[in-house]
């Protein structure tokens, strides 16, 4: 187990050394999924906004499957868009296997059940508490969704950052649409699985805490955005 | 920022992207796992690049998803090391020529209780033989890789089919070397490995190399330029310009003299032209 005191002690020298593979590293996963993210709830939240508001023959059966992608396996998702992205597939004209962009176009597949059902869930429970209300303004039902998405959309953050959390997390998608290129598609959970295969532990684990740490920075940053945000709102 | 701006800034991220990559000269290069987590291309390529200006992207998955991937389309040069699977792919129209590029060998590393008493050997149907009937653990690939294929021609060899004590004896992992050998580590189990990948691996525990020298764990290694007519994408001088530097005097000195501890892991043998 002393190779865990190791990681750590690595993991912070790695990040003080100011090594500039490790930045294009980092700055990479957090590209790609950020802009997952940001293009799965693009995406999602109108979907799962206007399913929350809308009554209609086999709402049950949509939710079911809705909510059953939010288990897609990474390693499904990365196939399937391999197979399209492929030089010998149908979008393979695009050039944009073993690219960043094929690697964000995998995660926001990914994430967007997941936003898409979170965001149902919770912009259902909000509208039982408008429904009234926008009924008294007759309101469209697009009006309704946009009044929904706003009203909510503190809350809908942590929707987001539960795909965020989703994305950068994964390595069975990237993987396959990415190619772990160095220099190129090479992000942390990839690397990750190099340096294990390298049979090099501990410097996989270090760049594991990096990546946590990632991932808590990003969320704190969040958290603190919604804080101000809801404090003006309150003045 | 509104939701709109962020899309249309991911969209121009992504834009950018692809148009950088269409700008500069780059190649893929479908790769076994051997060259890549040996380090061999970390020493090798920047010295090509910077003569030549092409960037070399490798893709480093095992010799069968190589090939698949090639036969797709998605590269331009195949590297790897399963002869018989290369030729196949030459016949069918997917790559122009095959040369030999370099070799090194097979080993069976094993843990030091040595439980089937292989250490030392140095005829490697006799020691599987020893192994299946002592029942010690094996760890395969099991992921139709070239060391995967040479490991199953060795079996046959011996007139052993270890697959009939799957998941008892004989462990499939169905993944790459560096896992693999993670595994069989884990478990205790004996591990067929090419010679470069286990002098570079560091999670050697107390495993060493026990039998080795045998003619038959001769590792062949071949590059490929995948074939313009059959996929019009590829990006063929340049491939071909690499495949041309790798078998070149210079090409194979850098490869002789890519060491680790002072250990050279692969022996240029490309046909002197």
């Amino acid at each position: 187990m002393q190779s865990i005191g190791e990681a750590f002690h690595l993991a912070l020298s790695l990040v003080l050394s100011g090594e500039a593979d490790l930045y294009e590293i980092v700055g990479l996963s957090l590209r790609v999924s950020l802009s997952a993210t940001v293009l799965a709830c693009g995406i999602g939240l109108p979907i799962g906004a206007l399913i929350a508001v809308s009554r209609f023959r086999g709402r049950g059966l949509v939710l079911i499957v809705m909510n059953a992608l939010m288990g897609l396996p990474p390693v499904v998702v990365g196939l399937l868009v391999y197979l399209y992205l492929s030089r010998s597939g149908p979008l393979g004209f695009l050039g944009l296997l073993y690219t960043p962009g094929a690697m964000i176009f995998a995660q926001t597949i990914l994430i967007v059940p997941i936003v898409a059902a979170l965001s149902r869930q919770l912009l259902e429970d909000l509208h039982a508490e408008y429904a009234e209300q926008f009924r008294s303004l007759c309101l469209t039902r697009w009006q309704s969704v946009a009044t929904l998405l706003w009203d909510g959309r503190y809350a809908l953050l942590t929707v987001g950052l539960a795909g965020f959390g989703r994305a950068v997390a994964e390595v069975g998608a990237v993987i396959i649409v990415g190619g772990n290129i160095d220099h190129l598609t090479r992000v942390m959970t990839t690397a990750i699985a190099l340096e294990t295969s390298k049979g090099d532990l501990p410097l996989a684990l270090a760049l594991g805490i990096i990546l946590l740490v990632l991932a808590l920075g990003v969320n704190a940053g969040v958290q603190a955005l919604r804080m101000t945000a809801a404090r003006q709102a309150h003045v | 920022m509104t939701i709109a701006r962020l899309i249309a800034s991911t969209a121009l991220t992504l834009g950018l992207a692809g148009a950088a990559i269409a700008q500069e000269q780059s190649i893929i290069v479908q790769s076994t796992t051997s060259t890549a987590n040996s380090g061999l291309y970390d020493y090798l390529l920047p010295i090509y690049t910077a003569e030549s200006g092409i960037t070399v992207n490798v893709v480093a998955v095992g010799t069968g998803q190589a090939i698949k991937n090639a036969e797709n389309c998605d590269g331009d040069l195949l590297l790897v090391h399963a002869k018989p699977s290369e030729e196949k792919f030459v016949e069918a129209g997917f790559g122009t020529t095959r040369t030999d590029l370099m070799y090194n060998d097979f080993v069976i590393v094993g843990p030091e209780a040595d439980p089937a008493g292989v250490k030392g050997m140095d005829d490697v149907e006799a020691a599987l033989t020893k192994i299946s009937e002592a029942g010690a653990l094996f760890a395969s690939r099991g992921d139709d890789s070239g060391t995967h294929k040479k490991e199953v021609a060795l079996w046959k060899d011996a007139g052993i089919d270890p697959t009939a004590a799957s998941g008892e004896w004989y462990r499939e992992t169905g993944s790459g070397m560096g896992a693999t050998l993670n595994a069989g580590i884990g478990m205790g189990a004996y591990v067929l490995t090419d010679r470069a990948t286990w002098i570079s691996f560091q999670n050697k525990q107390d495993y060493a190399i026990e039998v080795e020298g045998d003619e038959n764990l001769f590792n062949q290694y071949g590059v490929i330029p995948v074939n313009p007519e059959k996929c019009p994408s590829v990006k063929i001088d340049a491939a071909q310009d690499f495949a041309d530097w790798l078998i070149s005097d210079e090409g194979q000195k850098v490869i002789a003299d890519y060491k680790i501890d002072g250990q050279q892991l692969f022996f240029p043998n490309a046909p002197k032209s």
